[in-house]
């Protein structure tokens, strides 16, 4: 086995590494550049604990070759908060007590960002089957759930004009 | 959307507010670390061999290909293990016995299990490691093999054990029985009397992360653990045990912990890891992968359940006798103790028996999920109960209030119980709008209630005053769901401080004085019972520090506001605030700082109370679960947000336990659904808002009237959906899961 | 292990047919899974998303093309795709969660070969033919035709499916696809149903196909069930009709997932409610 060199972007920043062929992105995110954010709960794309954006789409890593990425965009929960300042989501999630152990939360995070970029008004209905990639065994959802809508309500109050 | 309701009580100024919690940014920022998350340099990665075969004598285990791949540096067997007596370690709910955990973590003579270990590699990298398990040769004698519980009862069952059982080798790892009156005799005079056999699957915990740790021993025969589980003293117990180290040897640091309800309360990997270490000279690392965590790491076990309930045509409940028999797995595990113990204790009968029996059989051994074993018995007793309601036309919270314990009631330790809370839960039910909204059509609405006894253990909490007045507090509970923020608000509460100005931390076995596992809705009631403790002598130390200063006698400092108030006659001093006495503390007599163990016994019951309301689709089976509240007894909520998640996740996990989960085998005895796909845990879609209530009866000896509140809330739901689900489809469902297909061959059945 | 990302059709072919354990990879969603798990262990990967034709869907000859390697969730983007053939586009998009049908795609549901694939019905009903690449050049296939057995697909050494194509829709058409699950979401299809018909303006149904998932060792065809709705303004005695035909027609097993009693009962409810669906938007075309 030969390794590969592989040249993306991740979080904004260029990053090269070498892997094996068959080295998950879920891997080369954690063991060549150190981006433990992103979380193993199946390895099969049942939990959506390693959800990142590849190319402004929403994936499970674990499900993408390190290969795959060669030259493109990727973004994980290490790239959510900007310049040191929580992302609302980040903070809505603190304020509601959205989370208990925090495994799945990075997870759950960069897929309920990807869904209030398509939709700011999602109704409780959509935002849970939009979430229903992402398993929280703590939580019951409940609080997730309220703490994106909150989110939502607050990130189109924000866009009202003054 | 609806509401989280809170009946209150006492008012504090931090405690019952819901402030952000502590180590909250990391967690929503990817920085907190948790098992897997941790790397040393030249670390080594593990990777184990698992027996293919349910059941099987190992006859011979040859390494040396293995041993010979490049990159590889360590091979493990269980003779690596040196040869431990049967020895328990107290570990909460669940002891562990040394012996028993030694072979769950590498095999000995014979394989219990599909998935159980065999052997262990430790390599360079992970895919060496891989390679290496292929090149390692099991020869293995196959033994017939048995599952389910009825099978494994029968005389010509294969036996697992041939030590278990006093009566002569079976299958059967202890039996316990337990009475009152004339049972019997007094179900042949009740009016009515409801009867059936109740069943359960084995459930996993299904916490999303899978076990982790990092291994380092130095070549004196000091070692380092730094892993994932609810409580690193146990980890260090049972490494030391197994591997034959001095419990001082080995440091044990916690990492973050992905749940655990439970199933983190033993150890799998840790052993395993340390003996890797010590045989290659460097740091090894391993992570078990899903499907291992369903294969060999212990679910909760599967029940079968006999039940005759009698009662007087007043709803008084006269008789009840319950036969529980607990699918253990392969060794004894979470078994029928805690059922028996919990089947009938929420009720006043005068006329019982209960009796239950650990079954062993070829899965994985059980461990605790979540109040272990209650949920089982529970489930019964609340569905025979539903029965009784209807058979008399009586409302069903009305019937349990008619027969619920309360204070005074002698409880099943023999002593009297205290100030619980089971009526007034019933009554908070019983006035909550869920319990009278109407119902559409096929939809069918069902309650249960249920009770866990609660535990107390041993605690050690730490508190510094740092030289700015700021406060570290140090426990040895792992924060598996807001333990830092109950901690905190409790220190700040009695410092009298904000809360920003307490810092709380999770300290390694090495720097904390002993603390049982997090476990047993312990830790916010005992370990918070030693924060609390800890907090109040250190306000006395600040007290005494001011009076230094002022040159008073110490009785006449009030602390007040966080500032000592000077109180002698003639004196008008202005306050001292924390900061200025902390600041001159090397003058007053050194550091403030205070270590506080605690080892309270008066843990008390809480109970719980959830209604549901589901829709039946009768021509498919499906059943969507449209409404659902959980009204809990929590004696004195500290950060209400995460009470009410503690009652909503136990909730959501018992009512995946009702509809979908359960292992399944295939005709080899192997786990036929290891994985998140067709283990079927609640998905967000699959579920309404989890409404919550409160009931704040505060514990009459706690510091802040704390009751533990984690493991109940997943009592109830196994009867409360299963009493809706039998509403809407008008006939009694016995049998969990509830699943579509289970669901429509009952109603076929009735025609 | 190799992994390999041709631009071409050539290439791909060339990469595929060079050695037996090559395996092409479109979403990876089932192929990575399986490697993971040890079931697979593929000597080359062949990643076809870098070759234009085998992304995207666009119309051709009044018909659709839909490149095998299409992510499902991108199908919902063709509007023209989702007004002609509603009940393709759905099925696709029950597959897993969204972060698995940003990557999935039907070419992969359809090689993955599973009974229970949701696309696979839908696309049977819909009349599907696939465009084949290989050593030979292309041939094209009715989607039916690719089906062998569980993990089985007719395809040759070299060979790998490039495009769909879906015929010319007239009005009065429509197509429907529903699936029974145990959970709302993530779950593998217990039973599938996919109905296409079309029916003239008085409501009369003049051509129907019914197909099946999960019900027997392939994706079911099942004339007899289509013929059933024939005729019919998709009264009663139609449905009933078509859901007897659609249970004479089960071969299904007991798994983890479903029993045969179960998986039998509910091919006839679910191929009823997905005819009623798929009726009811012919209507709306008229």
């Amino acid at each position: 086995m030969s390794k590969q060199h592989i040249r993306a972007t991740v979080n904004g920043d260029a990053v090269d590494f070498l892997c094996e062929p068959t080295t998950s992105l879920l891997n080369a995110l954690r063991d060549e550049l150190r981006l433990t954010g992103s979380k193993e709960g199946c390895g099969s794309g049942d939990c959506g604990a390693c959800s990142v954006m590849l190319d402004d789409k929403l994936v499970c890593s674990c499900l993408v070759l390190a290969p795959e990425i060669d030259g493109r965009r990727v973004e994980t929960i290490e790239g959510l908060a900007q310049d040191g300042q929580l992302h609302p989501l980040q903070r809505k999630f603190l304020e509601h007590g959205a989370l208990q152990c925090g495994f799945c939360t990075p997870g759950v995070l960069v897929a309920a960002k990807a869904l209030l970029e398509r939709n700011v008004d999602p109704t409780e209905e959509e935002t849970r089957y939009w979430l229903a990639g992402n398993l929280c065994r703590c939580t019951g959802y409940d609080k997730i759930i309220r703490a994106v809508l909150d989110t939502a309500a607050e990130l189109r109050q924000e866009r009202l004009p003054a | 959307m609806t509401k989280q309701d809170q009946i209150a009580t006492t008012e504090h100024r931090i405690v019952g507010t819901r402030p952000v919690r502590p180590d909250g940014a990391d967690k929503v920022t990817g920085k907190a670390v948790y098992g897997a998350d941790f790397y040393l340099p030249g670390m080594l990665r593990g990777a184990i061999l698992r027996s293919p075969h349910a059941h099987a004598r190992i006859v011979s285990i040859d390494t040396r290909k293995a041993e010979a791949l490049a990159g590889v540096k360590a091979v493990a067997t269980n003779a690596d293990f040196p040869r431990v007596e049967m020895d328990e370690i107290d570990a909460g709910e669940a002891g562990i016995n040394v012996d028993r955990a030694a072979q769950m973590c590498l095999a000995r003579d014979k394989v219990f299990y599909e998935g159980q270990p065999v052997v262990a590699v430790a390599a360079t990298s992970p895919e060496i490691a891989t390679a290496a398990l292929d090149l390692i040769e099991v020869r293995y004698e196959v033994l017939p093999h048995v599952i389910e519980i009825a099978d494994a009862m029968r005389s010509d069952a294969p036996v697992l054990h041939d030590d278990l059982d006093a009566k002569g080798p079976s299958n059967i790892a202890a039996r316990l029985d337990s009475s009152t009156g004339d049972a019997e005799a007094a179900l042949a005079t009740a009016d009515v009397v409801a009867t059936g056999r109740y069943t359960t699957q084995a459930v996993h915990q299904g916490y999303i992360e899978p076990q982790a740790c990092v291994a380092s021993v130095s070549g004196d025969g000091q070692a380092q653990l730094w892993c994932s589980s609810q409580g690193a003293f146990m980890v260090r117990s049972v490494v030391a045990a197994i591997t034959g180290m001095n419990l001082a040897d080995l440091r044990v640091t916690p990492l973050e912990i992905g749940g655990g309800f439970g199933g983190k309360t033993t150890v799998y990997l840790e052993p395993v890891a340390t003996i890797l270490s010590k045989k290659s000279g460097r740091p090894v690392k391993m992570v078990l992968s899903r499907d291992e965590v369903f294969r060999s790491t212990g679910p909760g076990p599967g029940a079968e359940i006999d039940i005759r309930l009698g009662a007087t045509k007043d709803g008084i409940l006269t008789a009840a006798i319950v036969d529980m028999r607990y699918q253990v797995g392969a060794f004894p595990g979470a078994g029928a103790g805690a059922g028996v113990m919990h089947a009938l204790g929420g009720y006043r009968i005068e006329h019982k028996r209960v009796t239950g029996c650990d079954v062993v059989s070829n899965m994985p051994s059980t461990h605790a999920y979540r109040a272990p074993s209650a949920p089982q018995a529970e489930f019964a007793v609340e569905c025979a109960i539903d029965d009784i309601a209807r058979q008399l036309g009586m409302d069903p919270i009305a019937l349990r209030e008619k027969n619920a314990v309360r204070a005074g009631d002698t409880s099943f330790s023999g002593t009297p119980h205290g100030q619980i809370a089971f009526m007034e839960t019933l009554a908070a039910a019983k006035g909550h709008d869920h319990y009278s909204a109407p119902l559409g059509p096929n939809q069918g609405r069902g309650i249960a209630a249920g009770w866990w006894v609660n535990h107390g253990g041993e605690s050690t909490a730490m508190i510094s005053i740092a030289e700015d007045g700021t406060a570290v507090v140090a426990t040895g509970n792992p924060d598996i769901g807001g333990s830092r923020a109950s901690m905190a608000m409790m220190a700040a509460e009695v410092l009298q401080i904000p809360m920003v100005k307490v810092r709380p931390i999770v300290a390694d076995t090495a720097s904390i004085g002993f603390s049982m596992l997090t476990g047993g809705s312990r830790t916010t009631f005992a370990t918070g019972k030693a924060v609390s403790e800890a907090a109040a002598e250190v306000v006395e130390i600040l007290k005494a520090r001011a009076a230094m200063i002022w040159g008073v006698d110490a009785s006449r400092v009030e602390w007040r506001d966080g500032e000592a108030h000077c109180l002698a006659d003639g004196r008008d001093e202005a306050p001292l605030g924390i900061k200025e006495i902390a600041s001159k503390a090397s003058k007053t007599g050194g550091p403030i700082s205070v270590e506080k163990s605690v080892y309270p016994h008066d843990a008390m019951p809480t109970y719980a109370v959830h209604i549901c309301d589901v829709e039946l689709d009768p021509e498919t089976g499906h059943v969507g679960v449209t409404r659902y509240t959980a009204i809990q007894d929590v004696g004195r909520a500290v950060h209400p947000s995460y009470v009410e998640g503690q009652a909503q996740g136990g909730a959501v996990q018992g009512i995946g336990w009702a509809l979908n989960e359960a292992y399944t085998f295939n005709k080899e005895g192997r786990v036929d659904n290891a994985g998140f796909l067709d283990y079927r845990m609640p998905v967000a879609s699959d579920l309404p808002m989890i409404d919550t209530l409160l009931v704040e009866i505060p514990h009459p000896t706690h510091p802040f009237g704390v009751k533990g509140v984690g493991e109940v809330p997943i009592v109830p739901p196994l009867a409360a959906v299963a009493n809706a689900v039998s509403a809407a489809a008008g006939m009694r469902m016995f049998d969990l899961p509830m699943t579509p297909a289970r669901i429509h061959a009952a109603l076929n059945a009735a025609g | 292990m190799s992994y390999h990302s041709p631009t071409s059709v050539d290439q791909a072919v060339e990469l595929l047919a060079s050695r037996d354990d090559a395996r092409p990879m479109s979403g990876g969603t089932d192929l990575l899974v399986q490697m993971r798990s040890g079931r697979l262990k593929p000597g080359a990967i062949v990643d076809i998303k870098g070759i234009d034709r085998a992304v995207g869907s666009r119309a051709q000859d009044g018909g659709f093309v839909i490149g095998a390697a299409t992510p499902c969730t991108e199908l919902l983007d063709d509007a023209a795709l989702c007004a002609a053939w509603p009940g393709v586009v759905e099925a696709a998009n029950l597959i897993g969660s969204v972060q698995v049908r940003n990557r999935a795609t039907i070419g992969g549901n359809l090689c993955n070969a599973s009974p229970a694939a949701d696309s696979v019905p839908a696309l049977i009903a819909a009349g599907a033919r696939a465009v084949v690449a290989g050593p030979q050049g292309e041939r094209i296939v009715a989607v039916e035709d690719l089906l062998a057995g569980p993990g089985w697909t007719t395809l040759g050494k070299g060979e790998f499916v490039l495009e769909f194509i879906l015929p010319v829709r007239e009005p009065g058409s429509a197509d429907a696809y529903l699936r029974s699950i145990p959970r709302t979401e993530m779950d593998i299809a217990v039973v599938g149903a996919g109905i296409n018909l079309s029916c003239d303006a008085s409501g009369t149904i003049t051509a129907a196909r019914v197909a099946l998932g999960a019900v027997a060792p392939t994706a079911l065809l099942v004339p007899d069930a289509g013929a059933a709705l024939i005729g019919s303004k998709l009264d009663e005695a139609a449905l009933t009709a078509m859901g007897e035909a659609a249970k004479a027609a089960c071969r299904p097993i007991d798994d983890k997932r479903g029993t045969i009693d179960y998986r039998i009962a509910m091919s006839a409810v679910y191929a009823r409610r997905a005819a009623v669906i798929a009726y009811n938007r012919s209507r709306e075309t008229l």
